[in-house]
């Protein structure tokens, strides 16, 4: 009926794997991604993909290791408990050099926590994520329409590096409705030589393992993978810089802290305050130079987080400690509010008015 | 709008809008009805619930029957006890927020003999051509057998919800209008309302009949 549609953020990403042409999807119900999988019930059979609710998240990350083992593009989605389930996949996947898109819509931690949404799995996805030296790389969405966009690119990144890609998203994320277009052209496809899909008898049998007893080789292997998360940093980082031509206070945010203290800054810029977002698109790749950059021009960073404050240890890492970086935050399931953050400006600023 | 009968149930898709008709429903027949009561039978998405909006019901003095598990540490899909009485209380109007798709209207298996018995009751669908599941008649009527099957009652009308959000525009209310009238014609059943943000409200008033203007409620973010 229209190019726009109206969409939960769940729904985004489903609707845009099916468009970047994942045809596998494995899952286990948990709110608040449920409709993730609900949505894929409903579509897959109807295109000829494979839904598969699993029985447990263990379960559907190492079918999402099958899959991605014959190269085809697949996906599985949970929230923060089920993800904490699923990093042995998660390491393995990584171990073994294999793309997949793995979403995230975190709810409050630790343990089962809530079901409201939250922040505090960035240790958890930039980190690692499992055992092992590896790195995934890590999209943080700030809208429905990014929840689509960044689901397309994050297939697109885990072909391209051969890694285990996550979509870091929210309660908040995943729930809201707005208006989308999902209007892609899929054109890019990656050669995937190692996929275990028959040899014919025209070759030799590709082998997709993460076992490597002897020392040596597991080491030339994970320098080898480090090599390439190089060029991932050289390459793929992203964010989105908001007034920051002028600022003297820098907030840093993602998601949908990242919106609350857009509005916050909007607020402050009418009461005159010069103060700027960074807000990272790519969690890891981390935006270092952007927050380098703003460390020789503001006197405050302020970190707004759904957490105790887990991005502010890689904004310090990245302003090199040169200004104070100070922490706006809830947790739990709780959200800041644009005034808190406009409190936290305030003070940044000189103090409260 | 008027001659609402006692029992209105709101069904249909996940995401239509059952429960922003549901409130804005309950504040517009509060001016007509006394004994307005609306009732919660969502068991599909804590999420969004009718008790989000309890601040307005109270200081409108009309009563919400919901699980009394809502919002709370155990909020499992549970069913109100209370919710017999809008089958044995006669005195009472009620308005029914029911769960979406056919999954969220098994909730009303239990209500559905004395429902029928009484025969005083209007099953409306609510309708939103901008959701990706039900972009056109076809898709929307199926989602509607479904929901019929699913409870054992058929629907008797229409609620035209089509929206994009909080970016809505009039013009994209009126074209939704033939979306609409494709889904009326297809399952026979007629257009009861259209709803409209509020501040489209005057624009759209003399080009659309039933239009009922509504507040989105959403979540305090």
């Amino acid at each position: 009926m229209a190019d726009k549609i109206l969409m939960k953020g769940n729904e985004a990403i489903a609707e845009a794997a099916i468009k970047a042409g994942c045809m596998h999807y494995f899952g286990y119900p948990i709110t608040p991604q449920t409709e993730v999988a609900a949505y894929m019930a409903k579509r897959m059979p109807k295109i000829g993909g494979c839904f598969l609710q699993a029985e447990s998240e263990v379960a559907a990350i190492n079918m999402v290791y099958g899959v991605a083992s014959t190269g085809k593009r697949v996906m599985t989605s949970s929230s923060s408990p089920g993800i904490s389930l699923k990093s042995e996949g998660l390491s393995y996947l990584a171990g073994s050099d294999l793309p997949a898109l793995i979403v995230n819509v975190q709810r409050g931690g630790p343990g089962l926590g809530g079901i409201q949404p939250s922040q505090a799995d960035y240790f958890q996805a930039t980190k690692g994520g499992g055992h092992g030296d590896f790195k995934m790389i890590v999209l943080a969405p700030s809208s429905v329409q990014e929840m689509a966009d960044l689901t397309v690119k994050g297939f697109d990144l885990a072909d391209k590096y051969r890694m285990p890609t996550m979509l870091l998203a929210d309660g908040t994320m995943g729930q809201m409705m707005e208006p989308v277009s999902l209007d892609y052209e899929i054109t890019s496809t990656v050669d995937k030589p190692w996929a275990t899909t028959g040899t014919k008898m025209e070759r030799e049998h590709n082998i997709v393992t993460s076992l490597f007893l002897k020392p040596d080789e597991l080491e030339d292997l994970v320098i080898e993978r480090y090599e390439r998360y190089k060029v991932v940093e050289e390459n793929e980082v992203m964010y989105e810089e908001y007034m920051m031509d002028d600022a003297e206070i820098c907030i840093a945010a993602f998601g949908i802290a990242a919106r609350v203290a857009k509005n916050a800054i909007n607020e402050a810029r009418k009461q005159g305050i010069k103060v700027g977002l960074i807000r990272p698109i790519t969690l890891w790749p981390f935006p270092v130079a952007p927050f380098k950059k703003a460390a020789n021009q503001v006197k405050e960073i302020i970190s707004v987080e759904l957490s105790m404050g887990q991005m502010i240890e890689d904004v310090r890492l990245a302003s090199e400690c040169k200004v104070p970086v100070t922490l706006c935050n809830r947790t739990g399931g709780m959200i800041p509010s644009p005034e808190q953050v406009l409190e936290a400006i305030n003070k940044a600023n000189g103090g409260a008015k | 709008m008027n001659n609402f009968k006692r029992l209105t149930l709101l069904c249909g898709h996940y995401g239509s809008g059952k429960t922003n008709v549901a409130v804005n429903l309950a504040f517009y027949l509060k001016k007509q009805y006394n004994n307005l009561v609306v009732a919660d039978l969502d068991i599909v998405n804590p999420y969004f619930r009718t008790k989000d909006s309890i601040k307005d019901f109270n200081e409108r003095g009309i009563e919400l029957i919901c699980s009394e598990y809502a919002n709370t540490n155990v909020d499992i899909p549970a069913l109100p006890a209370d919710m017999y009485r809008l089958t044995t209380d006669k005195n009472l109007t009620a308005i029914i927020d029911v769960g979406g798709d056919d999954r969220g209207a098994y909730a009303l298996g239990r209500l559905v003999p004395e429902i029928k018995s009484e025969n005083n009751f209007d099953m409306l669908m609510v309708i939103n051509g901008y959701r990706p599941l039900t972009p056109d008649a076809q898709s929307t009527i199926q989602v509607m057998r479904e929901i019929e099957t699913a409870c054992g009652l058929k629907f008797t009308g229409l609620v035209n919800n089509s929206n994009i959000g909080a970016e809505t525009t009039a013009q994209n209310v009126i074209n939704s209008i033939g979306y609409a009238g494709e889904v009326s014609q297809a399952s026979g059943l007629p257009i009861v309302m259209t709803t409209v943000k509020a501040d489209l409200y005057d624009e759209l008033k003399d080009k659309i009949d039933n239009l009922l203007p509504m507040t989105l409620q959403t979540k305090p973010v």
